[in-house]
């Protein structure tokens, strides 16, 4: 406690820093996956492409793109850039393989009634699609962002881990109070992330948590968490 | 060019063997790979399916598998291993934590899969509560299970790369040293191989996936229902991320 009281700048600086660089992936993630996932939902052929070719980048190790990217972005090994472009990676990976679950769970029926009264597929996919896909990208999202802000410290050993310059400075010095907190920091980011992303669900969604809290769906959303 | 240099190196048979060749590091990996793997299996696969069979406890594969994700593995490590000191057990215990819960998420997920109908038929019929579980659940459930081992794999494999970090080897280490001596064509070797061995290993798994299935069961998921959400549930459980490495 005292460490950090001590410390309480370098800390929150460090804090900061992960907010950042762990926020620009799951934005982007989540901007990504509203095109992506309505392709794959759309086409037999997109899907299987993205959802092969992402599952592949998917299974690439972080640490070994945090060394390659410099070398395909042209930048240098100790721009932030790297460690963003990678989480962005994942990020866009999860979100669309759940993109594409999200909009297969609105239901079949209501997209021909929708139809039926009139919308074109246009205003269908903004007023009825993606609104119904909602809950669904939500509980990926929340996936995305928790991965994200504990992946982000493995960037320290290439220079770009926010809070997991703690844990490497914390074990060079052979002191766990460093590196203790530095875990806790990573968990509190995580958690109010995850909290944000709730509340803005409640807000743009009241409907969700009335309609599908019980049984199977409220494993899917709450399993995602 | 780099990516060239890089290929040369791994090629270059004189890297193969030796104290500090490809084959033995990759060797080492596997082993950290297959330990953490077989201890996570141990304790992972009775708890998923008891959760399953009994359906009680959902709520905690629910809680377990969304806070694991947050734990950074990397920073746990360094910490149990200032107190431990150097050695092969902390990395093995920190892994099979990282694998438990995407195990337990695709046992609890694919028993839960299984039609309540055929499970009441197979009561009905006369089956004992093991007989259900053995011959009717687990064999019904097995892509599911097997998908929640492919995940943990994947995310042993990546994750013992920092194994270089703290003292031991395994692919991890070209990637460490790489960095160490600023030797940035020996970090992309160690980056070209950890991904080789990571894709490969993922296909190998999704051939036995394939295999082990049995005749009939297509994907271990409720079909009956077309378009329900019900599809998405077990991926999103047992999807999880490839963390740390």
């Amino acid at each position: 406690m005292q460490w950090l009281w001590e410390n309480r700048d370098l800390v929150f600086g460090l804090s900061l820093e992960h907010v950042r660089l762990s926020a620009i992936p799951i934005i982007v993630s989540l901007i990504a996956s509203v095109p992506l996932g309505w392709l794959a939902n759309r086409f037999r052929v997109t899907r299987a492409i993205q959802l092969t070719l992402f599952g592949i980048l998917f299974t690439i190790p972080s640490l070994a793109f945090f060394i390659t990217l410099p070398s395909v972005l042209g930048t240098k090994i100790l721009n932030p850039i790297n460690v963003v472009v990678a989480l962005a990676i994942y990020a866009i990976a999860i979100m669309v393989r759940g993109a594409a679950d999200a909009f297969d769970s609105v239901s079949r029926d209501v997209i021909q009634s929708a139809t039926a009264v009139g919308f074109s597929s246009v205003s269908r996919f903004w007023k009825v699609e993606l609104p119904l896909a909602g809950p669904v990208l939500l509980a990926n999202l929340r996936v995305v962002s928790v991965t994200t802000v504990s992946l982000l410290s493995v960037g320290a050993l290439v220079g770009n881990g926010a809070l997991g310059y703690l844990f490497i400075n914390g074990y060079q010095r052979d002191f766990p109070t460093e590196v203790m907190i530095g875990i806790a920091f990573t968990l509190i980011i995580a958690i109010v992330f995850d909290q944000i992303l709730v509340g803005i669900g409640r807000i743009l969604m009241p409907w969700a948590r009335a309609a599908g809290d019980s049984g199977r769906s409220a494993l899917t959303v709450g399993s995602a968490a | 060019m780099l990516f060239l240099a890089a290929l040369a190196f791994i090629f270059d048979p004189a890297n193969l063997l030796g104290d500090k060749g490809i084959l033995p590091r990759l060797m080492d990996h596997l082993l950290y790979t297959g330990l953490s793997l077989g201890a996570a299996l141990l304790i992972g696969i009775p708890i998923g399916l008891l959760i399953g069979h009994t359906g009680k406890g959902k709520n905690f594969v629910i809680a377990l598998t969304g806070s694991f994700r947050a734990i950074p593995t990397f920073g746990l490590l360094l910490f149990i291993i200032l107190f431990t000191g150097l050695g092969l057990w902390p990395l093995v215990v920190v892994l099979a934590v990282l694998a438990i819960p995407p195990i337990i998420a695709g046992a609890y997920s694919g028993l839960d899969s299984v039609n309540r109908e055929t499970i009441d038929a197979a009561r009905a019929i006369g089956m004992t509560e093991r007989q259900i579980l053995g011959k009717v659940e687990i064999p019904l459930a097995l892509p599911l299970i097997l998908g929640g081992i492919r995940s943990a794999t994947l995310q042993i494999i990546a994750t013992a790369t920092i194994a270089g970090y703290v003292g031991l080897t395994g692919l991890g280490r070209f990637l460490i040293e790489g960095l160490a001596l600023h030797d940035y064509t020996l970090a992309f070797a160690g980056a070209i191989l950890v991904a080789a061995l990571a894709l490969v290993a993922d296909g190998v798994l999704a051939i036995v996936q394939k295999l082990v299935v049995p005749h009939g069961v297509s994907r271990g998921m409720a079909r009956t229902t077309t378009r329900s959400n019900r599809r998405s549930a077990p991926s999103a459980l047992t999807r999880a991320p490839i963390t740390e490495g």
